[in-house]
């Protein structure tokens, strides 16, 4: 008979995920890596750290966030049940506070006194600097210059809650060269200074930490389904960049019986070749620490990617989802800009919720989705609000606000 | 054929001379300036050539080379293209060792089966590829050793004790010591703990391994610093600006190439 694997159980102790994940850092960098992984071991996995964090993400955060049955619009789409974990409800607005706040609390037990982070839509920046304003450390956010003009707002946040935000300009001045300049700093002040990675991406024990703090959306979640429904969900769905809240959503239900998909970013269409889409489209390589799906060219180098929105445009994903992919665990999938934002709109219009533009993604397969099947249940992660990209929007429809 | 790269320390160290090595982005501003500037290089007493692989997110490196890196990608410098430039350099040049110096990405993409063996045909004499630890190459360390070429490895003045003896063995040619927590291009400091850091290593492998040094080093006051208690010197980020500042006129960068390795050469 075929052992079953325990899906929960990864990754392994040298941090990969079979084939993929591990740590393709410089020298340097490997020595902090193996302190930040000991530290959370000893730290993170203790009663009273857990007792923190919990009552922080409590009156702190908001959780736990809940579960909204989104029943008018399930009834326009057909006999299916779309369920949304509200996310948006969080303090900052996204799921992103989870990680930074867990992490902050991490760096303060290790003695760290300088937080450094890197964001593509704001959204971890932000959570970065409020939980850093919070706990009293030094904050400063990579953030690349086309970012930085598309999402003005965040960035406006993050400087009022004291951090300091640096324009990237190297590479194609988004969310990987963020991460690139943020790797930069971590190397050159290791000493004082902790490295917030806002996703399940880069060098291990990265994926597993963000993992770990962002799983209590999924055990939530799992609960009170059961609770409230006496079931599972039969389809989980979220949106997929580096694939935090995803992953978040998903590790818990991994050994259930429930069929989970995750969305990129298909930008104007996969055959186009302009969007940021390494799970649908890529191949496997190395990238930010880890070996993953990411988009490269025939000689190996980064291609540039392209999506409506900041935080999925992204060429690689955190190396888990590959292996998750790889295993037919989790089916990935993707949707175009245009039908992202017809879903932003559905959304909006009919039932009162502005999504962000990444979670707009995850909403339009779970519409096709809910078109297509009789009687499921779905379970959506509403990763964040849209507020953050109204100004998008805006310009998208010529209007001037 | 074997790494060539025992041997230069070896000759060096019978001559009481230090081993220097340079190095530079392949394809910038474009493969011929990058063949001139090697054989320049090794006219005015560079013994070994780190030549740079190119690629998209180099994570370990300052503006300098980030600059030079994004110059050579412009002209799409692919890694088939930096092997070519050694087999061009090989027939005029036997004596100078090359080393492939990169991210793991390009040659993950090409295949390390196939990576080892185009360098072997070509005349490389070793690899050190920066985001790629003892434990995430012992793949490339195979096929590096069944070629006989070197593979160069990094230590840091974070490296642990249990890690710069595990780096020692696996190391061959030499283990190039990063002297500073940061990118290239960066200031030197602290001069007793790389020493102490130098020796350490040395010791670790019974000083069968030679250990040179990098990062910080910008002129001879810093080489000769550095070359006083390790086997090498390597400069990189001074040498990159040098032929960036002079390679619309080669004939002038070659000359001025040349005074600036003599500088550094006639002092170690």
């Amino acid at each position: 008979m075929k052992r079953k694997i325990n899906l929960k159980n990864y990754p392994s102790k040298s941090g990969h995920f079979d084939a993929f994940g591990g740590v393709y850092v410089s020298e340097t960098l490997i020595h902090p890596l193996r302190e930040l992984f000991s530290a959370y071991k000893k730290y993170a996995t203790s009663a009273s750290f857990k007792k923190t964090l919990n009552s922080q993400l409590k009156d702190y955060v908001g959780r736990p966030t809940p579960i909204y049955y989104a029943e008018s619009l399930s009834k326009q789409l057909g006999s299916s049940h779309i369920y949304l974990k509200r996310e948006d409800l969080n303090h900052t607005g996204a799921h992103k506070i989870n990680n930074a706040l867990g992490q902050a609390l991490l760096a303060k037990k290790m003695g760290k006194t300088r937080i450094i982070a890197e964001t593509g839509a704001g959204q971890h920046g932000v959570a970065t600097a409020t939980a850093c304003a919070r706990l009293n450390l030094k904050c400063v956010v990579y953030m690349g210059e086309e970012d930085i003009n598309r999402q003005s707002v965040n960035v406006y946040r993050m400087k009022l809650l004291g951090a300091e935000v640096v324009s990237v300009n190297s590479g194609t001045k988004t969310l990987k060269d963020a991460l690139n300049e943020a790797l930069r700093d971590w190397v050159t002040n290791v000493d004082d200074t902790h490295y917030i990675i806002g996703s399940v991406a880069g060098p291990h024990p990265y994926p597993m930490i963000v993992r770990d703090f962002q799983s209590v959306i999924g055990y939530e979640a799992r609960n009170q389904f059961k609770k409230e429904y006496k079931c599972l969900p039969d389809y989980l769905v979220a949106c997929v960049g580096g694939g935090s809240n995803a992953i978040g959503l998903f590790h818990p239900f991994l050994n259930d019986k429930v069929k989970i998909v995750g969305v990129e970013a298909g930008g104007s269409g996969i055959k186009s070749g302009k969007h940021a889409a390494p799970l649908s489209a890529g191949s496997p390589g190395v990238l930010h620490g880890n070996r993953t799906y990411i988009m490269e060219d025939e000689n190996g180098q980064i291609k540039n990617t392209h999506s409506i929105s900041a935080g999925l445009d992204y060429p690689g994903v955190g190396p888990e989802h590959s292996w998750l992919k790889d295993l037919k665990r989790v089916e990935y999938t993707a949707v175009t800009d245009d039908e992202a934002l017809d879903a932003f709109f559905t959304l909006t219009q009919n039932e009162g919720i502005i999504p962000a533009l990444e979670t707009a993604h995850a909403l339009a397969y779970a519409f096709q989705l809910a078109k297509k099947l009789k009687n499921k249940k779905i379970l959506l992660n509403l990763s964040g609000r849209g507020d953050k990209d109204i100004d998008t929007i805006a310009k998208l429809k010529n209007i001037k606000l | 054929m074997t790494s060539r790269i025992p041997n230069i320390f070896n000759k060096n160290k019978s001559k009481n001379k230090k081993t220097f090595i340079s190095y530079l982005v392949c394809g910038d501003p474009s493969k011929d300036i990058t063949l001139s500037a090697m054989h320049t290089m090794s006219k005015s007493g560079v013994d070994i050539i780190e030549l740079g692989i190119p690629f998209t997110d180099p994570i370990a490196d300052g503006p300098t080379i980030q600059k030079s890196i994004d110059r050579s990608l412009k002209n799409n410098t692919s890694l088939r293209d930096v092997i070519s430039v050694v087999k061009e350099f090989r027939k005029d040049n036997n004596d100078t060792a090359v080393v492939l110096m990169g991210y793991m990405n390009p040659v993950h993409k090409m295949g390390i089966d196939k990576f080892a063996k185009q360098i072997n045909d070509t005349g490389v004499d070793g690899v050190l590829i920066v985001d790629s630890p003892p434990e995430e190459s012992v793949m490339l360390n195979k096929y590096l050793t069944k070629y006989k070429k070197s593979h160069i490895y990094l230590a840091s003045p974070t490296t642990t004790d249990q890690r710069m003896k595990n780096i020692s063995k696996m190391s061959s040619g030499y283990v190039y010591y990063v002297t500073i927590k940061g990118i290239t291009g960066s200031q030197l400091s602290n001069v007793s703990s790389i020493r102490k850091n130098v020796n350490k290593i040395k010791k670790y492998s019974n000083n069968n391994l030679p250990v040179a040094v990098g990062f910080g080093i910008k002129d001879s006051s810093s080489a000769q610093k550095m070359a006083a208690f390790s086997d090498g010197i390597i400069i990189g980020s001074s040498i990159v600006e040098l032929i960036h500042k002079y390679s619309n006129n080669e004939k002038k960068m070659n000359s001025k190439l040349s005074t600036y390795i003599s500088s550094i050469s006639n002092v170690i």
